[in-house]
């Protein structure tokens, strides 16, 4: 088994490993065996294309917690220059499983706040897996808020499992940190782009994710709680995520068609991981698109159109 | 009774024929310190033991029954029903599950708001009801809640809000977690009004719901014992692998770490919320305070005389608590 292949990715992982076993031989003797890899190569194109053409909604949320996934500081360099990262919340610690700082997008200023997971052992633990407490959320807010005095439209990241649920946490206020975001986010005189890239982990993504255009990368998840936890709330076993990804409606395409999301970023063949620069630029492109869109409203305008769109969450019988 | 039982009284008797005609439910046991508690005087003490102080946990109904005044009460977005949009389906149906709740509760959904008055302040409240469903916040909660906020706002009216929840609705995914934005936008917009919003979180008060509307008081307040937090105790628990200090996520732990700012005994509360809310509108206090403190903005040269109204200091006291509902019975 590959480890940087999910389950049912296997066939493809086998796909590739003969591939490169025979380019290693075709290095090494002289037969001609080019045209074995070319058409072993469009084989494993449309295996892949077959697979990922049919993803059930719990394949897609290991594809958004891949381990090679792409995460906020993998895009940085790509997407942004001169990006200097902010630390701290000004009352307790700096949290790093939150990063923000003042970049240029196009030349253009703004406040980047994301998300973080380590890739690595030592850096998943010092980014506590991308599981904020509250001083990340209060950092970011007081991002937002220099956004704000500066004229710096923010651009949000997502990719969490969710806030981290520790006593530390809890001391700190958790709660109050999540929900001061939502308020404070609510009313920001600036534009915000959220844009969820892995998985979008209830109230601590969402903490970071109040906007006035809300994005997501195609293979990514939205969810109000993990397929797992609510397996296990409600059919008592976490052996049936599948079936609570399914109910759970977490995919893009899902939550684009119930209006709970404004637009999907196409992914390359085979997740976002498998081909980083294309990703990236198809993120800049449905970030530079939405920057002109809520740059060419006045604040009013655009905060009444954020409040407009959160009021209209809800479907109830009245 | 057989001959046998006669001749060898049995130390376990399960017969009926021996039970004493006691109506069903009109004793109850106290969760807190186990005593035996004779129904009737435990609401008069609005469901508090009057052994140990122990809240218990009251239906949205029963609750505003309690806290607002008798008079003039209107509730608020009640034709609001919950739909099914995703035909969400566990183990059970989510269609299902909200009938049996409707059922049980006799409610439409987890909130309560009504427009009435607390001592003749008039005041918008809202309250959950944890009897239903856990009083989850889904579409409705989220849309009852922003609508009380409405009122508050367009007539200038203080908010309170007593919540009971265990978070986001999960059957209803997305639309739930949504609704943390929702109601806490609204209350973004009660806020730059300058209308006062007070947040009594009551037992318990967990997930999205203290996480977006609970937490965002002027004033946070909380019961006696409330269980408080994001996450819950057991999911923490496995996270951390270590027990739990003692108190973990109680009301009491939350004053201690800055969290709320006071603890208001049920009993109290229509007083001290009155009370609190009188400064804040710089209203005259409310009728269960001593004369002496009366609040008489002096008026443009005006003279203060002793009288009747303003007794000094040291004057004789008068008897000012007259026993009516929702004020506290000698306990």
């Amino acid at each position: 088994m590959n480890p940087d292949f999910l389950d049912f990715e296997q066939p493809i992982a086998e796909l590739e490993a003969k591939v490169e076993e025979l380019r290693y031989v075709g290095n090494d003797a002289e037969i001609n065996i080019h045209d074995e890899i070319s058409r072993l190569q469009a084989k494993c194109k449309t295996l892949t294309e077959s697979i990922f053409a049919k993803l059930t909604p719990w394949q897609i949320s290991q594809i958004a917690r891949h381990p090679r996934r792409p995460y906020t500081l993998d895009y940085l360099p790509l997407l942004f220059r001169d990006f200097h990262e902010l630390h701290g919340d000004r009352a307790f610690a700096d949290d790093p499983a939150i990063v923000g700082g003042m970049a240029r997008f196009a030349g253009q200023p703004v406040m980047v706040i994301g998300h973080q997971k380590g890739r690595d052992t030592k850096e998943k633990l010092r980014r506590n897996f991308g599981m904020p407490r509250p001083e990340g959320y209060r950092k970011a807010l007081r991002l937002m808020h220099l956004a704000e005095r500066f004229a710096l439209p923010v651009i949000t990241f997502i990719d969490t499992p969710g806030a981290y649920p520790g006593v530390g946490a809890e001391e700190r206020g958790q709660s109050e940190a999540i929900a001061r975001n939502l308020l404070e986010m609510s009313r920001l005189r600036t534009p915000i782009i959220c844009t969820v890239v892995g998985e979008g982990g209830s109230g601590g993504a969402l903490a970071i994710g109040v906007g006035d255009r809300v994005m997501m990368l195609e293979y990514s998840t939205y969810s109000v709680i993990s397929p797992e936890g609510c397996a296990s709330i409600l059919w008592k076993s976490a052996d049936r995520a599948a079936d609570a990804a399914e109910a759970l409606g977490i995919t893009s395409a899902r939550l684009k068609e119930l209006g709970l999301i404004d637009h999907i970023i196409p992914e390359p063949l085979g997740g976002a991981h498998r081909d980083l620069e294309l990703m990236a630029h198809h993120l800049g492109e449905a970030l530079g698109q939405a920057l002109a869109e809520m740059q060419s409203m006045d604040l009013d305008t655009l905060c009444a159109r954020r409040y407009q769109r959160i009021m209209d969450y809800g479907q109830f019988k009245d | 009774m057989s001959w046998f039982e006669k001749l060898v009284p049995s130390r376990i008797r399960t017969d009926a024929t021996n039970k004493r005609a006691v109506p069903e439910g009109l004793w109850l046991r106290c969760d807190g310190c186990n005593a035996t508690l004779y129904k009737p005087e435990l609401e008069r003490c609005l469901d508090v033991c009057p052994k140990c102080g122990h809240h218990r946990r009251l239906s949205a109904r029963r609750r505003l029954e309690v806290f607002l005044d008798s008079e003039g009460r209107e509730e608020i977005g009640a034709q609001i029903e919950p739909m099914d949009i995703l035909r969400f389906r566990d183990s059970k149906k989510y269609k299902d599950r909200l009938t049996a709740a409707q059922k049980e509760t006799g409610e439409k959904d987890a909130l309560i708001a009504m427009r009435g008055t607390l001592k003749d302040i008039p005041v918008v409240v809202a309250a959950f009801d944890f009897n239903f469903m856990g009083g989850s916040m889904g579409s409705v909660v989220g849309e009852r809640f922003v609508r009380a906020v409405n009122v508050a706002c367009e007539q200038r009216i203080p908010l309170i809000c007593f919540s009971a929840s265990g978070g986001a609705r999960m059957q209803e995914a997305l639309f739930s977690l949504m609704q943390m934005a929702k109601t806490s936008a609204a209350l973004a917009r009660l806020r730059a009004q300058r209308v006062p919003y007070l947040s009594v979180m009551t037992d318990p008060t967990m997930g999205g719901v203290s996480a977006s509307l609970a937490m965002l008081g002027d004033i946070n307040a909380a019961e006696p014992g409330a269980l408080i937090g994001f996450a819950g105790p057991r999911v923490i628990q496995q996270t951390v692998r270590e027990t739990l200090p003692p108190g973990f996520q109680r009301a009491e732990f939350l004053v201690e770490h800055g969290a709320i700012d006071m603890i208001i005994d049920r009993r109290e509360m229509r007083e001290r919320i009155a009370a609190i809310l009188a400064m804040l509108l710089h209203r005259p206090p409310t009728d269960s305070q001593r004369p002496y403190l009366e609040y008489h903005p002096p008026k443009e040269g005006e003279v203060q005389a002793t009288d009747s109204a303003n007794p000094p200091l040291d004057a004789p006291l008068p008897d000012d608590n007259p026993a009516k509902p929702g004020t506290p019975s000698a306990s």
